[in-house]
């Protein structure tokens, strides 16, 4: 080309735009409570992939990016729901083209006796293709104290489609971040492509009580000052406990909390109490007051 | 059989277009998915019309969202099998159908010798007809 045209110029916050992604960027920061550099992370993809996006259709960039991808923390940080939300954020940048999540673990992808993890695995693979494939608690497809364990046939099967079928579907490893640790030691293979490690910090105190909160609201529920300061409470209690597990505690301890207000309203009403619909809303301090978390010094009341 | 200026053997959709390209079958498969038609894969060395069942390769793909997954099977499928037939069909399971709605080939043999006619008298002069397969080397 001998007549050079001008450089052109390209309208990345026209992509932005088009594809909506700033809708789901805003709808994590609006939804999601606290996971600070979670979303810094994930603005930061978002950001590569638009401006990767604006290079390929100049024609500078000609590969796909790898956009697999680990979700390390304790257990009820919110991986799950991010991975949703990244699958949504993909499909409208096009990086996959259905945007569904198919969520497997260990028993999904592994046989039970020689020949049958292959078919297995490339089954589930089939089904998330065009998607995300969030593979929860992922090191245990990996058992270094069983040589002969189905799990690394998996785990070969799985790097195999990763590097070939980039483009057909992203791959999200999920897990406790030690253990995590362990299994990228020990594969490392998987741990080279996987291009992004996003790490999942615990809540704080305050961060629980406002995602306890936004549940209430949710299920149309209603705390009382009182039960709010009891709340508080109850979360410094039960952080110090063994098995908590982050959201996953608060929504469990919820969930026995109106089990207890149902059966508070009903035995008030048998006694011949009326009951109206803020009764029926309200979660009382005593409600919460009950938990056995409040009475036994190690109660592990949600395992 | 049909006229059939390719000489070749026409079953299914498509048989007298010329062999659907990737691309092609995959938008067919999109459009099976999305009526919510279980894909699967089958092959065969044997294609006389009256042989319905064919041998599966694998089992069929139920609750897949794209067509990428059934791309490499029968992509799998032709590296394993490439002198056989192979086609894809599309079942129906809603109420009133439970039947195959799509069935076409996408992998035939280099030679495909096709068959003939054979006539064979019975009591009295009556005729009988049968269609046999012609062998490579017929």
């Amino acid at each position: 080309m001998d007549t050079t045209p001008p450089p052109p110029t390209i309208d990345l916050a026209a992509i932005l735009r088009d594809t909506q992604v700033q809708e789901v960027l805003d709808g994590l920061d609006r939804e999601l409570v606290g996971l600070a550099p979670v979303k810094r992370r994930i603005r930061e993809i978002a950001a590569f992939l638009v401006v990767t996006r604006a290079r390929q259709s100049l024609g500078i960039e000609a590969q796909a990016p790898s956009l697999h991808m680990s979700f390390t923390g304790n257990p009820g940080t919110g991986k799950t729901t991010v991975a949703m939300r990244m699958a949504e954020m993909l499909h409208r940048l096009g990086y996959v083209r259905k945007g569904h999540v198919v969520s497997v673990t260990r028993d999904d992808l592994v046989g039970q006796y020689i020949g049958h993890t292959a078919p297995k695995t490339k089954e589930v693979l089939k089904k998330a293709m065009g998607g995300v494939l969030f593979i929860d608690e992922a090191y245990y497809l990996y058992r270094p104290e069983n040589e002969r364990d189905y799990g690394q046939e998996a785990i070969e099967i799985l790097l195999q489609v990763m590097e070939n079928h980039r483009d057909d579907l992203v791959v999200i490893l999920a897990g406790y971040r030690d253990r995590m640790a362990t299994f990228f030691q020990s594969n490392p293979g998987m741990s080279s492509r996987i291009a992004h490690h996003i790490e999942f910090p615990d809540y704080t105190p305050d961060e629980l009580l406002a995602i306890t909160r936004s549940m209430v609201a949710h299920q149309n529920y209603h705390l009382d000052d009182e039960a709010m300061a009891t709340m508080r409470e109850y979360i410094a209690h039960r952080i110090t406990q063994p098995h908590f597990a982050n959201a996953r505690s608060m929504r469990n301890a919820l969930d026995r909390a109106r089990l207890r207000q149902a059966n508070r309203l009903f035995e008030a009403a048998m006694i011949g109490a009326t009951t109206d619909a803020e009764a029926l809303k309200t979660i009382t301090a005593a409600d919460i007051r009950a938990s056995r978390v409040f009475t036994q010094g190690n109660a592990t009341e949600d395992q | 059989m049909m006229t059939n200026p390719q000489q070749r053997i026409t079953q299914g959709q498509f048989s007298f277009l010329p062999p659907l390209t990737d691309a092609q079958i995959t938008a067919q498969i999109e459009f099976a998915l999305r009526q919510g038609w279980a894909v699967s894969v089958e092959y065969t060395d044997d294609p006389h019309p009256r042989n319905t069942y064919w041998e599966m390769y694998g089992n069929p793909m139920f609750d897949l969202k794209d067509p990428a997954g059934i791309l490499m099977e029968i992509n799998a499928c032709r590296r394993t099998f490439p002198q056989h037939y192979i086609r894809v069909m599309a079942f129906d399971s809603s109420r009133g159908w439970e039947t195959p709605r799509m069935s076409y080939l996408v992998n035939r043999p280099d030679k495909e010798p096709g068959f003939r006619t054979v006539r064979m008298e019975t009591e009295g002069r009556s005729i009988r007809y049968t269609t046999e397969r012609l062998r490579s080397g017929d």
